[in-house]
């Protein structure tokens, strides 16, 4: 930083870490918060929907205007698949970083790019969930477990979109010129964002998919 | 702060006065008096509804209020007391007092800190106009599922609480993040963490309380949302939800917003009772350390609230002891003030008068505490004017106290001025009094069998005289209130006779050291701290008092540029929220549409 | 001496306030239990305020001595700047905690006796609606309303749960309260040792008229609970569905002309679609699942309160609450498809005072 005078008005933070990272992590602790009470409700009904559709068991739904024997409305191999595609593109952005860092314009723009579609992939598979598994008759109110499952995951959702969104807009800066080294920490901190949304799934996804 | 344009330097000076001055500030200082009036109106709109309440109950069966009319103000007054009074009290003393006490020019994120606000005002005005639609909240503050469904609620009531506060839970955390980070990165050097003054250290643990209870309860409010506007059946029992959830998640939040309200106040009396003692806080590290672990218990004690919901003996046994526990680290509190008067000098003045009263009354709420703290007796207390007693004494004789001695104790550095001390003790003596004449009685009314939230009791079970006795005793605050009132107006009409010198009480922290009001930059020199009381120590080395600080020419100091897009983004923040009740989804497009415009303008924005 | 005439007129205040709290008449009040349960809940009250007293006069006479003690003028020396006394510290740590243990104990104690559910107890169940009580009696085959009647030294347990929003069963003279919800039972139980009519009143904000929804335990001889019971069965909703053997005891039909034009506009007019009524085609009905269901009308003339407690059961206060229950009691689910002619009212009127 050659301006002095801007470094008048903020010293070297107490702690020597920057103050825009604590804010992330401060925010992040924050959202864990958020998570748990959706997750802890997701598994308080479990197994409380009076009627079906179910995660993984047949049961008794409405669907075409009459009752009748639904099968689970999960697809572990397409989830599983997308989990893959979002914990890979934690590792694209940790590339994409590294080459902000070292001034690898090329390396930055390439791999922010490959997170950028990773993250869009993601969305794209949860939005196919979705209309999917509302055609298996499994709408919003239909049951508590719909309930809490839409609601978790969709809020989840949104934290990819919102993640998708700050990447983007880092990108469009990388590919302008505006991000040299000195400005990583830019893309540093919706890396760290991005990593915890990835974090975030890494347990909804054992949890609500995986167990029976 | 962002770095990202700091190329950007030396933009023109702004105006600095003026609506648009106000309506674009990013200085703390004020913000933190924007907080500080807007929360004072809510405070005695707040009042009122009390005061209505109460002329309701001076006689049995009563006509001045209906039913819904009552129900509507009793919530109202809950809600607005907690979420528009207290809390944004303690917001405009972190705002005002943390930068200055820790030696910072600003908050660290300056802009942040203005759309809390703005989101505060907004979310605050929001919730209050449901007034105008006859259809203010109405379930209680802590509105309690399936009462708030829609089945049993089908007005609008209920949504204008359930918007109102998401809206007010975004300035929270917002706030929480700005301010602890704030206080972990912006200390002055030599400002280590156990140097820091109490009112810091509690306001931090009140933010780290901030950041981990509101998650919960914004995810509370979205299940009560979504029951409400598209039909899930969270809280329904007939679609498989369970109203309990609603309670388990409320108090996981509610508990430690018990501790937000009174953390700060804690942190006030700490600062006040040193300074007129002229002796240092008895116990600096038993005071941290307590302060700490009370909010560690907070988040382990929520059931108590549910204990009349038949928990199981094993829980209502856990949940009762680890409750009787947070009263060591409060009584730790209590005698370690007493031992900071104990062998001091006291100097009688308004401020200390406060803060005496504080001790003396949060004591009582603090032993009511206890006795509820044990189930059996819990069975007979809860939900009956006992427990409004209780936090009462807590939240009256106890945060309201230390704010208003806070007040007294902080103005002169605010507004330059002093507040006059004879009305000032005369409020005190009327505050004091009224105060135990309004709820040492409802101890009483709850024992003998009056439950709350009720707009009427029957004669002949005794509770006549007990209720006009509070009827009185609520007038008599009016009373304190206006006279404080008075006094502002007194002593602002002679503010030029009577300036507030830099370091009017011989105070121990930093924000004496520099003139009252504080120029825009705090401080011309960031400050060195060697030790915990700098300020008494720099008089000691100086062998007597310091030389009156001088104002000082600051164009040469760097400081943020308004900015009126933390405004722009905290009203599409709205009226994304404000969507769901009212035109749908356009309306959230709308509300969303603005928000991303304001933040994005926001982020590419130089700063200065 | 501004300080001492203030504290000193406060000081007087709550000890009239005191004094006054604590004598008098009080049918409502927690502070005379008459029950075992009550009783032990009392115990453990009572003995938490005598500690809370011993703490409360020790730090407030502490923080009195300190003010009128430490009294300093501007211009003292400075006083010793002490920081702490880690001794004194840890000793104001371990009192509170020693006294504390001494509440938790009974606390644990009471915890523990009161969570044991009596099994040789009878058992009523306990219903909250909006704004009213509903109490059945499965082995004795009564439902009825407001009035809770029990023998005096017998054991009941209440099993209790709620038709619509959360309300709480408050009985202070004899237990405690206890929250009711639709999806499970929670429960109750006392032994009542005095006879005679015993207020209580909901004690969960449970809507518009939570005020208005009272209850009273009528505590009575054996004999007479027996006769009451007797009464109360006949044609009761739980005698076809519940457990005891049906009552074939009919009453016997009205004769007065102006009583059976009653029974027929109670018939036509839909009241029975909500009240269950001995002698009417829908006698047996419970309504379960109906949220607007109202209180089993066959006995109505035996019970002393009228529409949740609010007011006594007289033939002027009938004839009000038919006239327009919106107007007495606003909000209630008594809902009159048309307003009644005075004619109407004063016939069904004259029929709900023959139901005894």
């Amino acid at each position: 930083m050659s301006h002095a005078d801007a470094h008048a008005m903020h010293p070297p933070t107490a702690t020597g870490l920057d103050t825009r990272k604590l804010a992330i992590w401060t925010f992040i602790g924050s959202e864990c918060l958020f998570f748990a009470s959706l997750i802890s409700t997701y598994l308080v009904y479990k197994g409380k929907s009076l009627v079906g559709p179910l995660p993984h068991d047949a049961s008794q739904c409405m669907l075409d205007g009459r009752m009748q024997q639904c099968e689970g409305v999960f697809e572990i191999p397409l989830v599983t698949f997308g989990t893959a595609v979002l914990l890979f593109s934690s590792y694209f952005v940790v590339k994409a970083l590294s080459g902000a860092q070292r001034g690898n314009r090329k390396q930055l723009i390439g791999w922010l790019s490959a997170t950028v579609v990773g993250g869009l992939f993601f969305v794209g598979m949860q939005v196919y969930e979705f209309y999917h598994f509302f055609h298996k008759g499994l709408g919003y109110t239909t049951n508590v477990f719909s309930a809490s499952f839409y609601t978790l995951t969709g809020f989840h959702g949104t934290h990819v979109t919102l993640g998708v969104i700050w990447l983007s807009t880092v990108l469009v800066l990388a590919i302008r010129g505006k991000l040299p080294p000195e400005k990583a920490l830019n893309l540093e901190l919706a890396a760290l964002y991005w990593h915890f949304v990835d974090v975030v799934w890494i347990v909804i996804f054992p949890v609500v998919y995986l167990m029976k | 702060m962002a770095t990202s344009a700091r190329e950007h330097a030396h933009a023109p000076a702004p105006s600095k006065t003026g609506l648009w001055s106000w309506l674009t500030t990013v200085d703390h200082k004020r913000i933190g008096i924007l907080y500080g009036a807007s929360a004072f109106i809510f405070f005695l709109i707040g009042g009122l509804e009390a005061l209505l309440i109460r002329w309701q109950l001076r006689i049995p069966e009563n006509n001045f209020l209906s039913a819904e009319a009552y129900n509507q103000l009793f919530t109202m007054h809950g809600t607005t007391m907690v979420f528009l009074a207290v809390m944004p009290l303690s917001a405009m003393l972190f705002n005002y007092l943390i930068p200055l006490m820790i030696g910072a020019r600003d908050v660290a994120f300056p802009r942040l800190n203005a759309f809390s606000y703005w989101v505060f005002i907004l979310g605050g005005l929001f919730m209050n106009a449901s007034f105008l639609f006859n259809a203010a909240p109405d379930a209680g503050w802590f509105g309690y599922a399936n009462l708030t469904s829609k089945q049993y609620s089908p007005g609008m009531n209920v949504d204008f609480w359930v918007i109102g506060l998401q809206i007010l839970g975004v300035a929270s955390l917002a706030a929480a993040v700005n301010f602890f980070v704030t206080i972990i990165n912006l200390r002055a050097p030599g400002m280590k963490l156990m140097r820091m003054p109490m009112f810091v250290w509690m306001s931090m643990i009140t933010q780290v309380l901030l950041l981990l209870a509101f998650p919960v309860i914004t995810v509370a409010l979205v299940f009560l949302l979504t029951d409400r506007m598209f039909g899930t059946g969270f809280y329904i029992p007939a679609q498989g939800g369970d109203p309990i959830l609603w309670q388990h998640l409320f108090w996981i939040f509610g508990h430690p917003e018990v501790y937000i309200l009174i953390l700060p106040p804690f942190g006030i009396v700490s600062e006040i009772l040193p300074v007129f003692s002229r002796k240092p806080l008895f116990g600096y590290a038993a005071m941290v350390f307590s302060g700490a672990f009370i909010a560690f218990l907070g988040f382990g004690v929520w059931s108590h609230h549910m204990f009349s919901t038949g928990l199981g003996p094993i829980a209502d046994s856990v949940f009762s002891l680890t409750t009787m526990l947070i009263a060591i680290p409060t009584g730790v509190k209590i005698f370690n003030w007493i031992g900071t008067l104990w062998g001091g000098s006291l100097q009688m003045k308004t401020p200390l008068y406060y803060a005496l009263g504080f001790i003396a009354l949060f004591v009582i709420g603090g032993l009511s505490g206890v006795m509820h703290a044990s189930p059996p007796a819990d069975l007979q207390q809860t939900d009956t004017y006992f427990v409004v007693a209780h936090f009462h004494y807590v939240l009256f004789g106890g945060a309201i106290f230390a704010m208003v001695g806070g007040a007294f104790y902080w103005w002169p550095k605010m507004f330059g001025y002093m507040l006059r001390e004879g009305l000032g003790k005369v409020q005190f003596w009327i505050m004091f009094i009224a105060m135990n004449l309004t709820f040492f009685p409802m101890h009483y009314a709850g024992l003998h069998g009056m439950p709350r939230r009720t707009y009427t009791y029957v004669a002949g079970l005794g509770l006549d005289w007990l209720n006009l006795v509070e009827t009185i005793g609520s007038l008599g605050l009016a009373v304190a209130f206006t006279l404080f009132m008075v006094n502002i107006f007194v002593s602002f009409r002679g503010r030029k006779a009577n300036p507030a010198p830099a370091d009017p009480w011989n105070g121990a922290t930093l924000e004496w050291s520099i003139p009252s009001p504080p120029q825009e930059f705090n401080f011309p020199e960031i400050p060195t701290v060697e030790g915990r009381d700098p300020l008494w120590t720099a008089k000691r080395k100086h062998g007597g008092p310091l030389p009156e600080p001088k104002r000082v020419d600051g164009s040469n100091i760097h400081l943020p540029n308004p900015s009126y897009w933390p405004l722009v983004t905290a009203i599409g923040m709205s009226i994304m929220l404000i969507g769901f009740m009212a035109g749908g989804l356009p309306v959230n497009l709308i509300g969303v549409a603005i928000l991303f415009f304001g933040a994005f303008r926001w982020a590419f924005e130089p700063t200065g | 001496m501004r300080h001492r005439s203030g504290l000193l007129t406060l000081f007087l205040m709550l000890t009239v306030i005191g004094i006054a709290g604590c004598g008098g008449d009080y049918p409502q009040s927690t502070l005379t239990p008459l029950g075992d349960f009550a009783r032990m809940v009392d115990d453990v009250f009572r003995g938490t305020v005598r500690w809370a007293l011993v703490v409360f006069v020790l730090v407030e006479a502490a923080l009195l001595v300190a003010i009128f003690k430490f009294r300093g003028k501007p211009d003292d020396a400075e006083p010793d700047q002490v920081h702490g006394n880690a001794m004194v510290e840890v000793v104001w740590t371990i009192i509170p905690a020693v006294i504390l243990a001494f509440i938790a104990v009974p606390t644990v104690k009471t915890i523990f006796r009161t969570a044991e559910v009596p099994t040789d107890a009878m058992e009523i169940e306990v219903i909250g609606h909006q704004w009213w009580w509903e109490f059945r009696y499965p082995t004795e085959g009564v439902v009825t309303a407001t009035e809770m009647h029990v023998p005096v030294g017998q054991k009941v347990v209440l099993k209790m749960r709620t038709a619509d929003v959360l309300h709480s069963f408050w009985v202070p003279q004899f237990a405690a309260k206890r929250d009711v919800f639709q999806a499970r039972y929670t429960t109750l139980w006392f032994t009542a040792d005095t006879v005679g009519w015993f207020p209580g009143q909901c004690a969960e904000f449970c809507g518009t008229q939570h005020a208005r929804m009272h209850s009273w335990v009528v505590v009575e001889s054996p004999e007479e609970f027996a006769a009451w019971t007797a009464a109360q069965r006949v044609g009761s909703p739980l005698v076809n569905g519940g457990v005891v053997a049906p009552d074939t005891t009919v009453p016997a039909p009205p004769v007065d002309s102006v009583v059976i034009k009653g029974q027929d506009a109670f018939v036509a007019g839909g009241c029975i679609s909500c009240h269950a009524m001995v002698g009417t085609p829908l006698a047996g009905q419970l309504f379960e699942g109906n949220t607007n269901a109202g209180p089993n009308l066959s006995h109505v003339a035996s019970r002393a309160r009228l529409a949740g407690g609010m007011f006594e059961n007289t033939e002027a206060n009938l004839r009000r609450w038919l006239s327009d229950p919106q107007l007495v009691k606003p909000n209630t689910n008594m809902k009159l498809p048309r307003p009644l002619t005075d004619d109407e009212i004063a016939t069904l009127v004259a029929y709900l005072q023959t139901r005894r």
